[in-house]
């Protein structure tokens, strides 16, 4: 039963090392260039379509995808590098990132051809940002609950209804939804949803702000009024949603994100404590950098069996159980840290502002992209609990 | 249980099983399943796994060792296997053949220090040494005017304090007063206290994830038999989300081991990339054992608190384990420093690079 529950130490290939270099040294010209600011996670308008269209550029989008839809047929373990240097230097990654990581994924298995040739190279060149439809006012982690419904008619659909805390559908060119397309059935309360692709910036979706705790309007309330959807543009079995949305998780669930989003407070902190720390310090630091250390080596260890083809959902929900967990503690470990650090310390005021966005930031981090509450019911699954 | 395609682990598991199973051995108050068990792995020469064939022993890989570490963790071995691996391994260092019988290593903490005089004779205290009461030889690191030099020595000549640790094994403290060695020859270059005490964290560290497997093992388990408000534990959302929270508590030990052993099983020097690998796993997997152990207790309430079950086997042994050279505190100081000094952006690269 726990032979399930292996993380290999999976190594990241040389190739992946001058990859390494290649996205540091263009992160690098861009902060030159003042595209961002590598200290300042609490930028007011995270959009940089400029970026994103030089990081598709260098073919750093859809590395993994099939040439002839503009990919380059490289590995996991590469893509893997890109992100998390991307993430580690706090980089504007909103417009590409859902796209890249898993609706374009999605469109390759599930959408018509003609739609892949269309819209995945301009994935690959970074020109078109997308959101997920999945959450509802009275359906979140209860995700077969959702009610906006999508009623047949000639040549497609209409949608009516609404979906809540769409991140990123104010500068959306796509969403990847699911609609109602028929009751539940007795025996199979998830059955009756449907996953479609459906074009933003049109008529018949108003897509309304929402603020956050932490001062950004990132996320929305998407109302759809008698929209049309075209046939072509169903994703997969029309009822059988259920049955596709489980083997994408754990693209979505396992990697670098799911651990680093909070990182630059331990940078921070360790430049504000200097090279000679005292014990406390350096006890805390030492702790945070071994538990880092360990969910990056766990986080690889899924990037190589799902670059072997295996599908770890178990695992990935462990990574981002523990990776969660973890970025959520540690603005208040590095606060707790910090509360002896000399006046003087030249980035002192740095840290602290970096600190009030982080605290700010860490709730919605067991929440977004499935709950800890939701990753505990698939683990205790993959035990044999239920 | 994990399967294994290894022919060391294989042998060693197979051993286990038919003489070092866990309730035969927790049932048996005159511990008569010790000496069956030790003949049968020294049979099958695994104490001197990490010893080459010229030196007296059988050869292994190191990663084949550190398996095999893990799964003595898995069974809560108690018998000097992992203290004579490491004294074999220590010997072999400065090309000191093994001797037959099970061995210790001195010192085992990072703060205990032995010497040597210019004739060689050693002197010092080592405290909470594994297994010390139970050793026929010590595999020493002592310090002399040129360096650290590795030397083989006869228990009898060490005053012993015999002491248990909290799983119950033997912790002692060893004097040596000017005692001359059976061998003494100096450590290579490069080699000193603290590569010893990495290796043997690694050991504690896979030990101890081998400990958590069988912990989330049997709590499992329990929670699919046990019935109260009629029915199973394993139904109550509660008892799901701490034995997930479990399963994470294992997976990220045996993570943070199974990779710093590989790390030392292909490094070619003791470098700060090794030392970041070995130092977490003995703090994550510290971390773990405290964590992850109070939730399979929590599982199985107070069954699991009696001397009859054996979820104590495991689970006190993990909680001592991490005592043993070097605790997490102690690593996380020295890890904190090592970041610190080396600055604020040259973390992440360090962490990359692995």
């Amino acid at each position: 039963m726990t032979a399930a529950l292996r993380f290999d130490p999976i190594r990241l290939p040389e190739k992946c090392e001058q990859l390494r270099k290649e996205v540091r040294a263009f992160l690098a010209e861009e902060i030159a260039a003042g595209t961002f600011d590598p200290h300042k996670p609490n930028r007011e308008d995270t959009d940089a379509p400029e970026f994103s269209r030089r990081v598709g550029a260098k073919g750093w989008l859809g590395m993994t995808w099939p040439k002839k839809y503009g990919g380059q047929e490289r590995s996991f373990l590469e893509r893997y590098v890109v992100t998390e240097e991307m993430r580690v230097a706090n980089a504007p990654t909103r417009r590409f990132f859902v796209a890249d990581r898993q609706s374009g994924p999605v469109l390759i298995k599930y959408a018509p051809e003609h739609i892949k040739m269309d819209i995945l190279p301009r994935i690959c060149r970074g020109e078109i940002c997308f959101a997920i439809g999945m959450s509802e006012p009275n359906s979140g982690s209860d995700l077969f609950a959702a009610k906006t419904r999508a009623t047949k008619t000639d040549g497609g659909y209409l949608i009516n209804g609404t979906k809540i805390w769409t991140s990123s559908a104010h500068i959306a060119d796509y969403m990847i939804a699911i609609f109602r397309t028929s009751q539940p059935t007795k025996e199979n309360r998830r059955h009756g949803l449907t996953q479609f692709l459906v074009k933003m910036k049109q008529p018949g979706i108003q897509v309304n702000p929402i603020g956050q705790i932490t001062g950004q309007y990132e996320f929305n309330e998407v109302v759809f009024t008698d929209f049309f959807v075209p046939d072509d543009h169903v994703l997969g079995e029309v009822d059988g949603a259920w049955k596709q949305a489980t083997s994408e998780l754990a693209y979505e669930r396992s990697g670098p994100e799911r651990f680093l989003e909070t990182y630059y407070v331990l940078t921070e902190l360790v430049r504000a404590v200097g090279p000679n720390p005292d014990t406390r310090s350096a006890e805390g630091i030492g702790r945070l950098v071994a538990q880092l250390h360990t969910m990056r080596r766990m986080s690889v260890s899924v990037a190589g069996m799902l670059q072997a083809g295996k599908e770890p959902v178990v695992e990935a929900s462990i990574v981002k159980d523990i990776g969660t967990v973890w970025e959520q503690q540690l603005p208040h470990r590095v606060r707790d840290l910090a509360a002896f650090v000399e006046e003087t310390a030249t980035n002192r005021e740095t840290l602290e502002r970096q600190l009030d966005f982080a605290i700010k930031t860490a709730p919605k981090l067991t929440i977004q992209g499935g709950t800890t509450e939701v990753l505990r019911g698939i683990i205790a699954r993959g035990l044999g609990l239920r | 249980m994990a399967e294994s395609d290894n022919i060391v682990v294989e042998t060693a598991e197979k051993i286990f099983a038919d003489l070092a199973d866990p309730q035969t051995v927790n049932n048996d108050k005159k511990d008569s399943w010790q000496a069956p068990l030790w003949q049968a792995l020294s049979e099958a020469g695994l104490p001197l796994s990490w010893v080459p064939d010229d030196l007296g022993g059988s050869g292994a890989s190191l990663a084949d060792g550190f398996a095999l570490l893990n799964a003595a963790g898995r069974f809560a071995v108690a018998v000097p296997l992992a203290e004579t691996m490491l004294a074999g391994w220590l010997l072999a260092q400065a090309k000191i053949a093994s001797p037959e019988g099970e061995m210790t290593v001195l010192p085992a903490s990072p703060r205990d220090r032995i010497t040597h005089d210019a004739e060689g004779a050693l002197s010092g205290r080592a405290r909470g040494v594994p297994f010390a009461k139970a050793a026929r030889h010590f595999a020493v690191l002592a310090h002399g005017k040129d360096g650290a030099s590795i030397a083989l020595v006869d228990a009898a000549k060490g005053r012993i304090e015999s002491g248990l640790n909290v799983g119950y094994d033997h912790s002692d403290t060893v004097t040596l007063d000017k005692v001359q060695p059976i061998t003494i020859k100096p450590a290579p270059k490069g080699f000193d206290q603290t590569t010893m005490m990495l290796m043997g964290g690694v050991a504690r560290s896979l030990q101890i994830a081998g400990a958590l497997e069988a912990m989330l093992d049997i709590s499992v388990r329990y929670s699919n038999e046990r019935v109260a408000f009629e029915k199973k534990i394993s139904k109550f959302q509660a008892v799901q989300h701490n034995l997930a929270r479990l399963a994470g508590e294992s997976a990220a030990a045996l993570a943070a081991a199974t990779s710093a052993a590989d790390a030392i099983a292909n490094a070619k020097a003791f470098d700060d990339a090794v030392y970041l690998e070995a130092a977490s796993a003995k703090i994550r997997c510290a971390e773990a054992a405290e964590k992850g152990g109070a939730i399979a207790h929590q599982v199985h309430g107070a069954i699991g608190f009696t001397l009859e079950h054996i979820l104590h086997r495991y689970s006190l042994r993990a909680l001592a384990w991490r005592d043993d050279f070097g605790s997490e505190s102690h690593w996380a100081v020295e890890l904190g420093k090592l970041v610190a000094n080396r600055g604020a952006d040259e973390l992440w690269p360090l962490v990359a690079s692995r």
